[in-house]
């Protein structure tokens, strides 16, 4: 057979691909930060602090450092600089320095030989404390006379962004109806089923630090160790092994990864660390507790002519992500619909609870509940279909935002026709019989952040394609697998490119000795960015085959005819394998690295309208239209979601399967917000620190989710993609609200609508509608 | 106090000296190198640690290790044969009813239990048999279908 006539194997994209580290995961092989041991090691544990406010008057710690065993004792006076996620807001301490800010702040942390040692250890640890007075809502820290927590924000707000853009009297004063309520959602917890875990070891002959870490941005990890250990980066190595979700919590550098690394540096050795599910809830960084105050205006023609948005969230006790979380609150109120005129107050307070941070839908989700619940309402008392109200609303792909952000593709119409056809909404609304409703809404999210927090002057991303003399090819790139699928997808972007099969490549991520810096996995950026980059690198590639092939063949590189697996001269050629070819191209030069690389466009950066306004700036929206359909026992408050039918545009949709499992997650976790999930505290302790009070849906409360993939595909995403993996969640939260009052004709305005709730919210209404 | 524990663990007899006080998930985790089982949570709330004992699904964290004396335990490395995943192990590849993979030793083996006890079972009962499985990726919808599928396949 000559190697012309044997086949290449390029569809890889657009078709159902189980994961390329899938085999490992289901067999146990695969190794995640708790499973790393060492003959040698240290067990690592947290003293945490009882109050929620308080001055440490003094740590005495000689107790524990004389007991037999313990390898090493850490407070605050050993980390003297601060940390944080974002460069204009680092006010957090690893280990806190004479002042804890929350109940469970870590104070000191020991390690020793083993666990019994590690806890008689924290024990014999003495703290003085002077209790301070604190605060647990947000409301309580704008008091006047409320205690302070940072002193450079006297005021406990961490920021207020403020901005009116079009002219929202005129838009109140057109509308047919307008109609202002108050939204509440309870804080919540991500809650990814690994508990964090660093493995820390030292090499003291080179003062050499190697981490594995449960982090979904080892960039930042990096960072953060050199910063708070004093190191140059270059005597750090950031490794990301397998890692059990995140789902935002581990964008952050956690104050846990930084302790392991203190602790083994002081100990002279390796550090396991490993927290329990309390210490995890207690390290958080989930959705805020928030209350949004919303004021809309529609026509009757179903047109929105105006909304004025006033959100309060409860940051926690430190900054992390806040700013841009409120931010985000603000500026994703555009890019779904048509606004022409906007007001948005959103407030970020200090208090002392655990500090939240980015979750899986950052900033949009309890504001997207709002909006939708309001509008549904509104289309309600003017007689109008939810359907249609969206319809009169839609954008016009490409455009930009009144906030200047890029709209460049626009699946939205689509994805509510097919919510629309697969639910059977026409037929079905309204005759589904008592106690039975259907509800429906909308969502969309970014592709990525269009101006990385830490801007460097670098690219977005950078992927480095190795061709050794075997054949093979290595992709290398510092994106985050974190089960979303991230290394299945740049292998198939790089396949696909090249022509060749998936299984020619393998891909090592996430190991900063081995693997090209990238920003990480967050908002939704990797398949968009870092596919890119892996379609550049392998452009590239493919150009220095082609031209190997061309010398080979005595031809010019533009008469080689690449097959993906041959190359050859025209039809009636032989050509060459991929081995040879890729011989070829080794000669003279030895094993083969190339680069790829992806800028995003200015035009995508977002506006300068106020400040922060570049928050929100994207290459790509992606749009999600869904439908849900309850049935609700008004005499126990109990509500069964039957089905969820979702319409999720992710442009080209280049995993077919991951696309489905990433839609049916977000609506999934969706779905947890809306009913059950709640992290709460009393006093500021923490009472929902567990897996039982915390109420993750099981599978017994999970309806079946039928996904409807809508390709508007993107000009710039790889091969047209976008986002598949966030955009979809926050719609389940008004799609719920709404099934449940065309059920029972009763309005959640606040989550989660537990069984209490709903029954007081149908004590509440005298007149309520029953069917 | 230790005591001689002997099991067969993944078919193969085995005979350690551990303390009394040793949980079984400790035991397969740090002294049998089996770190395919999971530790979730603080005691009995994710089913992540989730191991057959004598074919029974049981919360290997809520388990002593002296408490199965003689049994036979079974673990997710147990499942292949010849280097080559089990039906279910096949089931949640292909199915994408792994996406982390961190719940998915402990669903694996509470699935096992399930389709040995009910080679055919409904949608309700893989829900049943799973009840005790939290998982934060998926939302289940093809946790079902990969059991489904390994049910079809094994009964085949």
């Amino acid at each position: 057979m000559s190697v012309a006539e044997s086949l290449p194997n390029s569809a890889t994209i657009g078709v159902p691909q189980p994961l390329v580290d899938g085999p490992e995961k289901v067999t146990g092989r695969a190794k995640f930060s708790a499973d790393f041991q060492a003959a040698d090691q240290c067990l690592g544990r947290v003293l945490r602090s009882p109050h929620a406010h308080a001055r440490i008057l003094s740590i005495d710690t000689s107790a524990a450092e004389a007991m037999a065993g313990v390898d090493a004792v850490v407070t605050g006076a050993d980390v003297a600089a601060s940390y944080g996620v974002l460069p204009i807001a680092m006010n957090e301490y690893a280990i806190a320095r004479d002042r804890v800010r929350y109940r469970g702040e870590p104070v000191a942390a020991v390690a020793a030989c083993d666990a019994q040692t590690a806890e008689a250890a924290l024990r014999a640890i003495r703290v003085e404390y002077e209790v301070l007075p604190a605060q647990f809502h947000a409301a309580d820290s704008l008091r006047d006379g409320a205690a302070v927590l940072h002193e450079e924000k006297p005021d406990n707000v961490e920021r207020r962004v403020d901005f009116e853009l079009g002219d929202v009297d005129a838009g109140f004063a057109e509308a047919d109806l307008v109609l202002e309520r108050e939204f509440f959602n309870a804080e919540v917890c991500q809650v990814q089923m690994e508990p964090h875990a660093t493995f820390a070891e030292w090499d003291g002959e080179r003062e050499e630090l190697t981490v594995h870490t449960c982090t979904q941005v080892p960039f930042y990890v990096h960072l953060m160790l050199a910063r708070t250990l004093e190191m140059e980066k270059s005597r750090i190595r950031v490794v990301k092994p397998h890692i059990g979700g995140g789902f935002g919590c581990r964008t952050e550098t956690l104050n846990v990864e930084l302790i392991a690394a203190l602790l083994a540096r002081k100990a002279g050795g390796t550090v396991r660390l490993i927290s329990n599910r309390e210490e995890t809830f207690i390290t958080h960084r989930g959705r805020p507790e928030t209350t949004t105050k919303l004021k809309m205006g529609l026509a009757k023609d179903g047109r929105i002519t105006a909304v004025v948005c006033e959100t309060l969230q409860r940051g926690g006790a430190y900054s992390g992500y806040g700013i841009v979380t409120i931010l985000y609150a603000g500026s994703l109120l555009y890019g779904l619909y048509t606004l022409p005129a906007v007001r948005y107050l959103g407030q970020r307070v200090l208090t002392n609870t655990p500090p939240c941070g980015a979750f899986r839908g950052h900033g949009t989700v309890n504001t997207r509940f709002a909006f939708e619940s309001l509008l549904d309402e509104l289309a309600a008392g003017l007689d109008l279909d939810p359907f249609a109200v969206r319809r009169a609303n839609l954008l016009t792909a490409p455009t930009m935002t009144e906030n200047d952000l890029l709209v460049n593709s626009y699946g939205l119409d689509e994805c509510l026709d097919w919510a629309e056809r697969a639910s059977g909404w026409r037929e079905r609304k309204g005759t589904l019989g008592p106690g039975r409703g259907l509800g429906m809404a909308c969502s969309h999210y970014v592709s990525g952040a269009s101006k990385p927090k830490h801007w460097t002057g670098e690219p977005h991303a950078t992927v480095n394609l190795k061709l050794d003399f075997d054949g093979s090819i290595t992709l290398l790139t510092g994106a985050a697998e974190i089960g979303q699928g991230s290394s299945t997808v740049l292998a198939q972007c790089a396949a696909e490119t090249l022509g060749v099969d998936m299984s020619r490549i393998r891909v090592v991520a996430s190991d900063s000795r081995l693997t090209p810096k990238d920003n990480g996995s967050y908002s939704s950026r990797v398949t968009y960015m870092v596919g890119n980059a892996a379609i550049d690198a392998a452009e590239n590639l493919k150009a220095v085959l082609i031209e190997a092939a061309a010398r080979k063949l005595e031809a010019t590189p533009e008469e080689i005819e690449c097959l993906g697996e041959s190359f050859r001269r025209g039809s009636q050629d032989q050509g060459l394998s991929f081995e040879q070819a890729t011989a070829a191209a080794l000669e003279g030069t030895g094993t083969l690295t190339v680069k790829g690389v992806f800028e995003t466009r200015p035009e995508s950066w977002g506006g300068k309208k106020y400040r922060g306004a570049a928050i929100g700036g994207t290459m790509a929206f992606s749009y999600a239209a869904q439908v849900v359909e309850v049935a609700v026992d008004a005499d126990t408050g109990e509500i069964e979601v039957v089905k969820v039918w979702v319409a999720h545009d992710c442009g080209r949709a280049l995993n077919p399967l991951a696309v489905e499992g990433q839609v049916q997650g977000s609506v999934w976790m969706g779905l947890g917000q809306a009913m059950t999930e709640e992290t709460r505290f009393h006093d500021g302790l923490p009472i929902t620190a567990n897996m039982l009070d915390y109420r993750v849906p099981t599978i017994l409360d999970s309806p079946p989710i039928e996904v409807g993939i809508v390709e508007a595909r993107d000009p710039y995403g790889p091969f047209g993609a976008k986002e598949a993996g966030e955009g979809s969640l926050s719609g389940f939260l008004p799609a719920l609200t709404a099934a449940v009052a065309d059920a029972l004709g009763v309005r959640a305005d606040a989550l989660p609508l537990t069984p209490e709730r709903l029954l007081e919210l149908l004590e509440d209404a005298p007149k309520r509608r029953r069917h | 106090m230790k005591s001689v524990l002997s099991l067969r663990l993944n078919e193969r007899a085995r005979d350690d000296v551990v303390a009394d006080n040793l949980l079984l998930v400790d035991y397969l985790r740090e002294a049998c190198g089996l770190t395919g089982t999971k530790i979730g949570c603080d005691g009995g709330e994710c089913g992540a640690c989730t191991v057959l004992v004598d074919g029974q699904p049981r919360h290997s964290c809520l388990t002593l290790a002296a408490q199965v004396q003689g049994a036979h335990v079974e673990t997710v490395e147990g499942l292949g044969a010849n280097g080559r995943m089990g039906a279910l192990q096949r089931g949640f590849h292909e199915k994408l009813g792994a996406q982390c993979g961190f719940c998915t030793p402990g669903m694996i083996m509470a699935a096992e239990g399930l389709l040995r006890a009910n080679p055919d079972p409904s949608d309700a009962e893989i829900q049943a048999g799973l009840a005790a499985n939290i998982c934060r990726c998926t939302g289940y919808v093809k946790i079902i279908e990969a059991v489904r599928q390994a049910a079809t396949e094994s009964r085949t």
